[in-house]
């Protein structure tokens, strides 16, 4: 008795903390309902006496899918008021695809059929009290099913390495850190003397005092292949570089930004 | 007659009311005298008396401060969206309480002792993220927004390695239960065999709490305070007693998974006259006091730093580690719980 108001009090949450995802107006808020659902599913595994599943449900959705939901959708600046104008001219399409899809599962569920052992193989619990969760889905996943929950993973590590692939840029100006490469510099590396006639101040010079071996106006942000970087690159291999003109649009490395 | 009346309904919720405030009083008293232990112990460490005015050696401090944040004026920024700003604070601090629900301070001596103790501790702590984030997105301050996006980004990298260091305890153990993985450590507590994992953890604890030298996301040089810079008095005094909260809670989980929970150092004589629920507070503390003292040591990292640690360090370290663990416990035929 007590179990099944418990139970009903979970599912009227989760349907209506799930109901509340698709129509709350701030998407912040839409996150958070989801999150709420997901503890009410968290509950309701419990109640089942699935605790590991209920446990895992939290730890992975609640503990880290719906952080990067949360942290996402926290960061976009989509104006959601805009967005929901296009709503009547899209509802003819989204209804329709809606009743279909309606249709359909009242057809499957009119001829649902489960096997005849259904009975002896759905258990959300061990069937024998003395043994744990944990111990029986180790055993159905690491025993009995290993080779697809192998696949799984590697299913995973696909998207894994696809997502790292279409972000990852190796920019030759990028601003990382090569602490080795600072520990390799030496004094002869990075400074050289110069002779600076008196009094002639660094604006004569071009702006800059630099050596020249390690000059690299690429890693100076704003600058590769702007006409003041071809300006500086055509003195560079005449061998003049180092006090440079200040080109028409500033100086160099300034950029333009 | 009173045995009778606690396995009653009435009595049975009477009981575990008494027996979470036997937990929760000397939690926060914990709490407010550990905020007053910091100070003076990182006064000690710098050559300074530390607060000394109230009460003798400063003893009232803790509640001096207590009074402050509870007489200030609540100030709720005009953009904020008033109901998750003032969610925030009540769902840190409440998760650092809930937490304590399933931490044993003796054989058997949990308000719940569940199965799966160490994946309820590990949900909690993983939930702790959520307070920051609302309250850095329902602050309406871009310092806030800053902060708790960084905490976010930490919290979630941190419990990766946390994950894995759990996970080859539970090997040496074979339980999920969190009495039962004290009594595994009854010959030789996990800190010896398994040294490296106890420092992974230990760091990892200190980034998952934001304490330095990982407080990035409230790093006052660039943040101000972070999250919680629009906070103050009671909203504020919640965050902070929360986060002190899981300073212990922390501390209470390195106790109990590394350095043996509530069993003494030997099965001996002098050590067994001391309770075991002392010991368990003696390691917490001992715990408590690393954490003040690596704030009065290191610096401060900076993020991308303390990302490389968390993804390009630990996280192949405690992988590799759990994998010679595993190995190790299948040659030599330790493997425990292996009833298949």
């Amino acid at each position: 008795m007590m179990t099944q108001i418990v139970f009903y009090v979970f599912a009227a949450v989760l349907v209506l903390s799930a109901t509340m995802v698709v129509s709350a107006r701030n998407p912040v808020h839409s996150v958070l309902f989801l999150i709420l659902a997901f503890f009410n599913a968290a509950g309701l595994f419990l109640i089942a006496g699935a605790e590991f599943l209920a446990m895992t449900l939290v730890i992975v959705y609640v503990g880290a899918v719906a952080v990067l939901f949360l942290f996402v959708v926290m960061m976009l600046d989509v104006n959601f008021t805009h967005m929901r104008e296009g709503v009547q001219r899209y509802a003819p399409i989204g209804g329709i695809v809606g009743g279909v899809l309606l249709v359909e599962l009242l057809m499957a569920f009119m001829h649902w059929r489960s096997a005849s052992n259904i009975g002896q193989i759905a258990h959300l619990v061990p069937s024998s009290p003395e043994r744990t969760n944990t111990a029986a889905l180790g055993d159905v996943i690491y025993t009995h099913y290993i080779f697809l929950f192998q696949a799984c993973a590697l299913v995973l590590l696909v998207a894994m390495i696809g997502a790292i692939v279409l972000t990852l840029r190796e920019r030759p100006t990028g601003r990382r850190q090569n602490i080795n490469r600072q520990h390799d510099r030496t004094v002869t590396d990075s400074l050289e003397m110069l002779q600076v006639p008196l009094g002639a101040g660094v604006d004569a010079q071009g702006g800059f005092l630099r050596p020249h071996e390690s000059y690299d106006i690429a890693a100076v942000p704003g600058t590769y292949g702007t006409e003041a970087w071809r300006v500086a690159e055509a003195q560079e291999t005449t061998g003049t570089a180092l006090v440079m003109t200040t080109p028409a649009n500033g100086t160099k490395g300034e950029g333009d930004e | 007659m009173a045995d009778f009346f606690f396995h009653t309904t009435l009595g049975q919720i009477l009981l575990i009311v008494l027996e979470s405030l036997a937990v929760l009083v000397p939690l926060l008293l914990g709490v407010a005298y550990l905020t007053l232990a910091e100070r003076k112990v990182m006064a000690a460490m710098q050559l300074r008396k530390g607060p000394n005015v109230n009460g003798p050696f400063g003893v009232l401090q803790a509640f001096a401060d207590a009074i402050k944040m509870l007489t200030k004026e609540t100030v709720i920024p005009s953009g904020a969206n008033r109901m998750l700003f003032l969610f925030a604070p009540f769902l840190t601090f409440s998760l650092a309480m809930i937490a304590w629900a399933v931490i044993p301070t003796g054989n058997g001596l949990a308000i719940a002792n569940i199965n799966v103790g160490i994946l309820y501790l590990l949900a909690i702590s993983s939930l702790g993220v959520y307070g920051m984030l609302i309250a850095g997105w329902a602050s309406n301050s871009k310092y806030a927004f800053l902060g708790g996006l960084r905490s976010a980004a930490q919290m979630v990298s941190y419990e990766v390695s946390i994950g894995l260091v759990i996970v080859s305890v539970l090997l040496a153990v074979g339980s999920l239960n969190l009495n039962d993985i004290v009594l595994a450590q009854r010959h030789v507590w996990f800190c010896l065999p398994m040294f490296p994992m106890f420092i992974v953890f230990f760091i990892s604890a200190l980034a998952e709490t934001n304490r330095a030298p990982f407080d990035l996301p409230e790093g006052e040089s660039e943040l101000v305070a972070g999250f919680f810079v629009e906070y103050s008095a009671l909203a504020f005094g919640l965050f902070f007693l929360g986060e002190y909260a899981n300073m212990f809670l922390m501390s209470g989980m390195v106790s109990i998974l590394f350095l043996g929970g509530w069993l003494p150092p030997l099965a001996m004589a002098p050590f067994t006259w001391i309770p075991g629920p002392l010991w368990l507070i003696a390691k917490i503390l001992f715990c408590l006091f690393v954490f003040i003292w690596v704030r009065a040591t290191f610096p401060r990292y900076r993020y991308d730093q303390l990302m490389r640690l968390g993804w390009k360090v630990f996280l192949p370290f405690s992988l590799a580690w759990m994998v010679l663990t595993a190995g190790f416990l299948m040659v030599t035929g330790l493997l425990p719980g292996g009833a298949g």
